[in-house]
């Protein structure tokens, strides 16, 4: 398993594959179904969900609608409070950052808090090719960590895993990055979840530097959120001397008491709990609580070019609690890997392809990643309306049209492999619309059925590769009906 | 350019579509959700707190200010603590009667200086009953973040009823989000592993919370 997502194939071939595994169809079953079933009981116990739903959304789009101004706010206060603020436009320049502040301080190791910004942007990767080590310390993230693998969920990166395979993991890989795995350990997950504190703590106790995310920002005051449940997250906001935090621009909400709606609907949304263990608030640097140093870097990557979209940047209001995640019925067979980014799911079909663009294969075919059974927008605690996104950009795919990329306003083309598509939809148009063509094709088709091949050959190559073509019957419906009025003369 | 001018006229030409909207903050978002979830008495928002403690596998206990000395010294003892932390603020009376080491948290302890220490004992700023939560705020009765933390062993006393809110907003309220804060919904847990719940990763393994009243 490669460790990263570029050369993926497009969603329909990796999807194949991941269907074709049964251990992790069964894994994924489990864990989908347990998680869907808990967050509706946590639902039901507030009788006033769905007008928290509205106001979450609200404050989001009020926030989108006035971001410039938002994002200066959240500028002023963190500095007030002894936070230095960093803006990056791209992922490179995010990495660049964070590398040259870690480097300043004079280490060369740093625990992270997990964080899908600093995974959508690499920054692993880009802080190892600066000889800099990352450690994970979210125990999901460990176990892909470890395992050189990639995440595949959002809340629960290693939801594929089951419990065998993650022992597995502990046993042959701990001792490479540390603390070797307990002898004869087994898989009983609170001898794992023992395994995985025992071989991290020695990271958090001499760590100088941590690296985090934030779940949200809050402009008026310079606030950051990190929801979490291990305490993980406590220990590389709190140990380290310097925290650098790494936040999508779109995660501020104008003001402290916003994080009332948003801390009673993210845990009930994504762990189906009450109340996540541990969340952790801080206002820049205090004293000798907590790191002496922190900055914040703002991160754009794409989501300008998503806001600039009137349709799709509802995805911004997204608060990466993966619900939609656990209901989808296409996630629960394919699995996360087989969305090729770091936000699989409903939301990572509707994200990912306005964050990097349609240009690339697997991102033209996200949008296609879905049956648009509307489950992921029921369950959406912002009211993202996912398939209306879907289908706007299954538009731009086919169509083209205008978009903004990098900031520029650009016209794309419609995307390749559809024009084949739009030629067979034309033929058919002519054929139903001349019924002599149509019946002398029918029964041509019928009689040389045994000739077909199992995939159209040309054009029809890539259509038929993701779809298995229908058997044509041994005779036309209309000859059949013909020749026995509807069965009444006793056909059988 | 710089990236911060970049990024900040990339969102202004994002937005160059959407109507002028005059609206402020206030009138832009409906807060017609509730302020707590049911009608309860003190007492019966005191008894809510304890149960979804509970719930989330937190132990609780209750006591009155008399009662206290002795309870903390005997949850310390059960837990085999040798030695516990004490914040800087926390009312001397309470850990009289502990057998223990009493170390006291100052800035120049390391964090392998903590780690060798069983248990920690403080108050709280607020505790919501709703989602069976007690918030610590950095006072001198609670500490700072890491001495919660990094112990085995965490035992928190709340002042009931004053110090109980039924609800996250209300919780919000009571705050200054100035100062540091930690909310803490039971023991540290993960659900990593096929989604089954384990109590104790890197946080706490064993929090008790004493509900103290006042006689």
């Amino acid at each position: 398993m490669s460790g990263t997502f570029v050369g993926m194939p497009a969603f329909p071939v990796a999807a194949r594959q991941a269907v074709g595994n049964e251990t992790l169809r069964g894994n994924l079953r489990h864990a989908t179904h347990t998680i869907r079933d808990k967050r509706a009981r946590a639902v039901a116990e507030l009788d006033d969900w769905a007008a928290l739903r509205e106001a979450g959304k609200q404050i989001k789009d009020h926030t989108l609608r006035h971001l410039d101004r938002y994002l200066v706010q959240v500028e002023e206060a963190v500095t007030a409070a002894g936070g230095t603020v960093h803006w990056a436009a791209d992922a490179d320049e995010a990495n660049e950052i964070v590398a040259r502040l870690v480097e300043e301080t004079g280490e060369s190791e740093v625990v992270k808090v997990k964080s899908m910004a600093t995974q959508e942007i690499a920054l692993n990767e880009a802080l190892e090719a600066r000889g800099i080590h990352a450690y994970e310390t979210d125990l999901a993230e460990l176990i892909v960590q470890l395992g050189k693998d990639r995440p595949s969920h959002i809340l629960v990166p290693a939801i594929h895993r089951n419990r065998g395979e993650i022992r597995d993991i502990f046993r042959s890989e701990m001792s490479e990055w540390g603390r070797p795995a307990p002898e004869g350990l087994t898989d009983t997950p609170a001898e794992l979840a023992e395994a995985a504190r025992l071989h991290l703590r020695e990271k958090f106790l001499r760590a100088k530097v941590g690296i985090s995310g934030a779940n949200f920002v809050v402009a008026e005051t310079g606030t950051l959120v990190v929801v979490e449940s291990e305490g993980n997250g406590r220990m590389c906001l709190t140990l380290p001397e310097t925290l650098i935090s790494v936040v999508g621009i779109e995660k501020i909400v104008p003001r402290w008491q916003d994080l009332e709606v948003f801390l009673q609907t993210l845990p009930r949304s994504s762990t189906a709990e009450r109340m996540n263990p541990y969340t952790s608030m801080w206002t820049g640097t205090t004293g000798e609580d907590g790191p002496r140093t922190f900055h914040l870097v703002l991160l754009d990557n794409g989501r300008t070019d998503t806001l600039a979209d009137e349709v799709g940047r509802q995805a911004l209001r997204c608060i990466r609690c993966s619900a939609c995640l656990n209901v989808c019925p296409v996630y629960e067979r394919a699995g996360g890997h087989a969305y090729g980014s770091v936000y699989p799911g409903p939301i990572g079909a509707i994200l990912s392809p306005q964050l990097r663009g349609t240009k690339s294969e697997i991102d033209a075919s996200l949008p296609y990643a879905s049956s648009l059974c509307g489950a992921c927008y029921e369950v959406c605690p912002v009211a993202i309306d996912i398939p209306e996104v879907l289908v706007h950009l299954r538009e731009r795919v086919v169509q083209g049209g205008p978009a903004v990329r990098g900031g520029n306003r650009v016209v794309l083309k419609p995307a390749k492999g559809h024009a084949a598509e739009r030629a067979a939809m034309r033929a058919a148009q002519w054929a139903f619309t001349h019924p002599g063509a149509l019946r002398t094709g029918q029964r041509l088709a019928s009689r040389t059925r045994r000739l077909h091949p199992r995939t159209l050959p040309g054009p029809g190559r890539a259509w038929s590769g993701t779809r298995d073509l229908p058997a044509v019957p041994a005779e036309p419906f209309r000859d059949w009906w013909q020749r026995t009025r509807g069965g009444k003369d006793g056909a059988k | 350019m710089n990236s911060r001018e970049r990024i900040l006229g990339r969102v202004r030409r994002a937005l160059a579509d959407v109507p002028d909207d005059a609206r402020p903050y206030e009138e832009a978002v409906a807060r017609d959700y509730l302020r707590e979830h049911g009608q309860r008495s003190v007492a019966r928002t005191v008894d809510l707190l304890a149960e979804n403690l509970a719930d989330y596998r937190a132990l609780v206990h209750r006591c009155t200010d008399g009662e206290l000395p002795e309870l903390v010294a005997r949850l310390l003892a059960a837990h085999g603590s040798g030695s516990v932390v004490v914040p800087p603020g926390l009312p001397t009376g309470w850990l009289r009667a502990v057998d223990a080491t009493l170390v006291q948290d100052s800035a120049a302890s390391t964090a392998p200086e903590l780690d060798r220490v069983d248990s920690v004992v403080t108050g709280c700023a607020v505790a919501v009953a709703e989602t069976g939560t007690i918030v610590l705020d950095g006072s001198p009765d609670q500490g700072r973040r890491r001495i919660t933390l990094v112990p085995d062993h965490h035992v928190c006393v709340v002042r009931v009823p004053g110090q109980v809110v039924s609800s996250v907003p209300e919780a919000l309220e009571r705050l200054d989000p100035a100062r540091p804060l930690t909310w803490i919904s039971g023991p540290s847990a993960t659900s990593d592993i096929e989604l089954d719940r384990v109590e104790g990763v890197h946080g706490p393994r064993t929090l008790e919370v004493v509900l103290l009243s006042g006689s």
